[in-house]
């Protein structure tokens, strides 16, 4: 017999069987629309935090490297790299007239200060310093005024690009351009407001900053903090490439001997992923075992009705076998029936699933069900409607004609 | 040569301990367009000499040739098969699928077959016809008389043009004026070349054939046909 015939025959059977009971097939396969809702809302949920995670890094960017006394997610003791030497301005320079390969390098350091403007003030601001390469290191887009320039960075200007928490705490119904703010007893004027840049892993908002000429930070602040030294590549390709010649240049600019460890770090955006990747996806294998759990007791509660089914209907197995049906025939009988009965279950899953999904990225956080989710959700359902069918199914098709005839 | 040859067949049910031997050895012939009821007492072996003869079950020993086919060494697939083209079952309790209106019960043994859709129900609907049942094709079998419902089981035993009938007990579920319908039927297929054979304890349906075999403790007790007989 044909299988493409027979499959159809079979559907029509097991549409009649399912409509026959409703309620039956419906408590039969509510394990499969619950663990379908779960693995997929489970997915769309890792993919949000996959997204919030891609645009916090994305600040990061992913063509810098960053040279700093402590390194990302190092293992040793917080001790060992506070005893290394600072990174100071001489070995900005000596990096900066040194290396080939880099494209832009700017140094950085900073301090959490109260910035007022008027009567407000606004607690715990980032104040930064750094030259006007800045904006070109670490690819900072203006959304209003300027950044500010080479004469002065060098001449410590007191000049200050804001972002854009700043500006919406001070400036709600002002232009910003030309306004001073404070810093301690200092003024600065602002010459620009940079584009909002979103929060970093939804912890702390990267728009809570000013940017001020690294002398005039100095000048304030003292000189006595690590400096970090941002350099970007020409792009993320060349990226190990500069890394090499960057951190060969600072060991001679260190002094490090041969052999010796580094007594520094170079990093880069790829530390956070890979401890990203690192942390959630353990998070993520186990969110899916637990829901997945739902799915296996789902196919077992269809495996259980099928039992039912099949025993119920022994008679009319019996029967078919007795015009002529062959094992195989009766085995996909019963194998498209737990099939069909799953894949029902998975599409109401889904659509209990999708609405969901929406509700997350409108209120939530931004996501979206992916379609790999949708198809991998209707493949599992008609997996599991194969394994759960299928010793009923063989029951049923290894039933003695004549006893299943005589069967009431 | 004869539609069915069974030789020296024996059925023997282990039962653990016990073994139980329900055919001794059967010889029996049954030629083409015969009309012959099977009769006997109940644990006289004609149940199971039926399940042998249409291919529900097979001897422990001997040997059946049906329409030229050796079937008492098939496996389980090869004897559906057989089933499906050899064979029109007939039933006491007619074993209809309930949920299947007359014309889908009688597709069914076509479906089996492989047979596309509008074969299926032309032959279906030639068949239902046939039995008197042109206007009943759309009726399920609760919405049926039990004449009728036999009537839809024969229409699906000959569909798929069987060598022979084989009907078991095909009145004892109706009353006798409906039992002599179905048997009249019987007759007029028997006229037009089916071969038919029933199961039956009763004399009066038994009657109806042209030759009574009668079993007795898993042996064929007498043989005997009406021509000769009258």
């Amino acid at each position: 017999m044909n299988f493409f015939l027979e499959i159809k025959e079979n559907i029509v059977i097991s549409y009649k069987a399912i409509i026959a009971h409703k309620m039956r097939s419906f408590l039969a396969t509510l394990g499969i629309v619950i663990g379908i809702t779960a693995v997929t809302l489970m997915q769309t949920a890792i993919e949000g935090i996959n997204r919030a995670f891609e645009s916090s890094i994305a600040s990061v960017g992913a063509d810098v490297l960053y040279v700093q006394k402590f390194e990302w997610f190092g293992t040793e003791d917080f001790e060992y790299y506070r005893n290394r030497k600072d990174l100071t301005m001489q070995h900005f320079e000596y990096l900066k007239k040194n290396s080939q390969t880099a494209v832009s390098i700017c140094p950085s350091v900073a301090t959490a200060q109260t910035v007022k403007y008027g009567s407000l003030d606004l607690e715990n601001v980032f104040v930064i310093g750094s030259t006007d390469e800045y904006q070109k290191t670490l690819g900072v887009n203006m959304d209003d005024g300027r950044f500010f320039t080479a004469k002065e960075s060098e001449g410590g200007y007191p000049v200050c690009a804001i972002g854009m928490d700043v500006k919406n705490a001070f400036f709600q119904n002002v232009n910003p351009i030309g306004k001073d703010i404070k810093v301690g007893s200092y003024s600065f004027r602002v010459v620009g407001v940079i584009e909002k840049q979103g929060s970093m892993l939804g912890l702390f908002s990267l728009d809570n900053r000013i940017i001020i000429p690294i002398e005039r930070f100095f000048k304030q602040f003292g000189t006595k903090r690590s400096l970090s030294i941002n350099v970007k590549a020409m792009d993320v390709n060349n990226l190990d490439e500069t890394k090499e010649e960057v951190t060969s240049i600072m060991r001679k600019a260190r002094k490090v001997p041969i052999g010796n460890k580094s007594d520094f770090g170079v990093n880069q955006q790829s530390a956070f992923r890979d401890t990203y990747n690192q942390l959630t996806s353990l998070i993520k294998i186990i969110g899916l075992l637990i829901t997945s759990l739902s799915l296996v007791v789902g196919s077992v509660g269809i495996a259980n009705i099928m039992f039912v089914s099949v025993k119920e209907r022994t008679k009319e197995i019996g029967i078919r076998k007795a015009i002529g049906a062959k094992r195989r025939t009766i085995l996909m009988q019963f194998l498209v029936e737990s099939t069909v009965i799953c894949l029902l279950g998975g599409i109401i899953g889904l659509m209990i699933a999708f609405p969901i999904s929406l509700i997350i990225d409108a209120f939530v956080l931004p996501t979206a069900m992916p379609l790999w989710v949708v198809v991998l959700g209707l493949f599992i359902s008609l997996l599991f409607g194969v394994l759960s069918g299928f010793f009923p199914a063989y029951n049923a098709a290894k039933m003695d004609p004549v006893d299943s005839l005589r069967y009431e | 040569m004869n539609l069915i040859q069974i030789r020296n067949i024996t059925k023997v049910y282990d039962m653990g301990e016990e073994k139980l031997y329900a055919l001794r050895g059967v010889d029996l012939d049954i030629g083409q367009n015969e009309y012959i009821a099977i009769m006997g007492p109940s644990g006289s072996g004609k149940s199971t000499l039926m399940n042998i003869i249409g291919c529900l079950d097979t001897p422990t020993s001997g040997d059946y040739i049906l329409n030229g086919k050796d079937v008492h060494e098939m496996d389980d697939d090869e004897l559906a098969a057989i089933r499906n083209k050899e064979i029109g079952f007939v039933f006491q309790t007619f074993n209809l699928l309930p949920r299947s209106d007359a014309l889908h019960n009688v597709e069914l043994p076509l479906i089996y077959s492989g047979l596309n859709k509008s074969e299926r129900i032309k032959k279906a609907e030639e068949s239902l016809v046939n039995v008197g049942l042109g206007d009943r094709m759309k009726h399920k079998p609760n919405e049926l008389s039990g004449g009728q419902r036999q009537r839809v089981a024969v229409a699906r035993a000959l569909v798929n043009n069987p060598s022979i009938i084989l009907a078991d007990e095909p009145t004892g579920n109706l009353d006798t004026r409906t039992g002599e319908e179905i048997m009249a039927l019987f007759k007029e297929l028997n006229l037009k070349g089916n071969t038919i054979i029933i199961v039956t304890h009763e004399e009066d349906i038994a009657k109806h054939a042209n030759r009574i075999v009668k079993i007795r403790d898993g042996k064929i007790e007498s043989d005997t046909s009406k021509k000769k007989a009258e």
